[in-house]
């Protein structure tokens, strides 16, 4: 017999935030269960607004050997990159 | 001691002494998540238990703090119903007892949220939105298990016959409750009895397990845990509770 629960990967909104941000994952028999488990796990500090819940075997990945294939170009375009403009010194969190 | 006072130390002991319980399963729960989500439910009633013990401390006027009545009165001076302190068995038991008590306290809340005491409807007011929570988490467990295998069926079942007896004490009025009824400051717990029955019912109905019967009920000739007359279970509990106050009076974090 399988006594493993499945995985679940737990999406929260914060307060302010606009998106819902992956927080982690945890085991649960059932979408309804695993929205009630991330409410404790989660979100007892007053984290979030809303929560989504999404099985973690619904999920495709990219693979890490296509990191490459997929990320390199990126980094040799270095116009790409918004890294010349001089930026006033009073700006700060930049 | 004034009825009033009695009274917030019955609602506050029951939350003091249930929370101690559900903290005993730190650790112990079954799976990472549960453990954390009985401990949730456990630090909801402790800081309900404060506030219904402040406000005690406030009515006798001696000076009492919340700290001076959970830690150390002793067991006879408990005022929390049987229920309440009966070990957590398995997690069936834990559950059983839990859907006893939830039910009756959300409605016991909802009744207080429009007490004549401005103070008790405030806090009633602020607890009944955790503990609707408490009763929809439990009840789903009591389903679960029992509509589940049947070896958690049999557990369950085994469960709620077990704590059954103990719930009479819920519902029985005495003299204090009936004075606080007539002055509007609590409901008499006998009027709860009925919508009780009725949301328990349809869960253990829908977890395809049998209402226990049997009207003999635990706690009642003696007094019951609500007059100090509690099980043997209540003084291991207080010993481990209030040992640090015991063997280092006045100590603080």
């Amino acid at each position: 017999m399988r006594t493993e629960w499945p995985l679940w990967e737990i999406f929260i909104r914060s307060q302010h935030g606009l998106a819902h941000k992956h927080v982690g994952s945890l085991h649960a028999t059932d979408a309804e269960m695993a929205v009630k488990n991330a409410r404790d796990v989660y979100t007892r500090r007053n984290e979030g607004v809303s929560i989504w819940v999404v099985k973690s075997s619904e999920i495709t990945a990219s693979s890490p050997s296509d990191r490459e294939v997929l990320f390199e170009p990126a980094a040799s375009k270095i116009y790409r990159h918004p890294t010349f403009f001089p930026m006033p010194d009073e700006v700060k969190h930049l | 001691m004034s009825a009033k006072l009695e009274y917030l130390l019955r609602l506050g002991d029951n939350d003091v002494v249930l929370a101690q319980r559900l903290g005993e399963w730190v650790g112990h729960g079954p799976v990472l998540e549960e453990d954390i989500a009985l401990t949730n439910v456990g630090l909801d009633l402790l800081g309900q238990g404060r506030m219904w013990l402040a406000y005690a401390g406030e009515v006798e006027g001696k000076g009492r703090t919340e700290d001076d009545l959970a830690f150390l009165r002793d067991q006879h001076a408990y005022r929390n119903v049987q229920l309440v302190e009966l070990p957590n068995g398995d997690f069936a038991d834990t559950m059983a007892r839990q859907f006893y008590f939830d039910h009756v306290h959300l409605l016991l809340l909802h009744a207080l949220a429009r007490s004549t005491d401005g103070r008790i409807a405030e806090i009633a007011a602020k607890a009944q939105k955790e503990v609707a929570y408490h009763v929809e988490r439990s009840a789903d467990w009591v389903v679960r298990l029992g509509d589940g295998t049947e070896e958690s069926h049999t557990r369950m079942q085994r469960a709620l016959d077990k704590f059954w007896p103990y719930t009479g004490e819920l519902f029985t009025p005495d003299a204090v409750d009936i004075e606080l009824a007539k002055r509007g400051v609590a409901p008499d717990p006998s009027t709860l009895r009925e919508p009780w029955l009725a949301a328990i019912g349809s869960v253990v109905k829908e977890a395809t397990l049998a209402m226990p019967d049997g009207e003999w009920m635990q706690g009642l000739r003696r007094g019951g845990g609500k007059h100090g007359v509690h099980t043997e279970h209540l003084g291991h509990l207080l010993s481990e509770m209030q040992f640090l106050q015991r063997a280092y009076p006045g100590s603080s974090w």
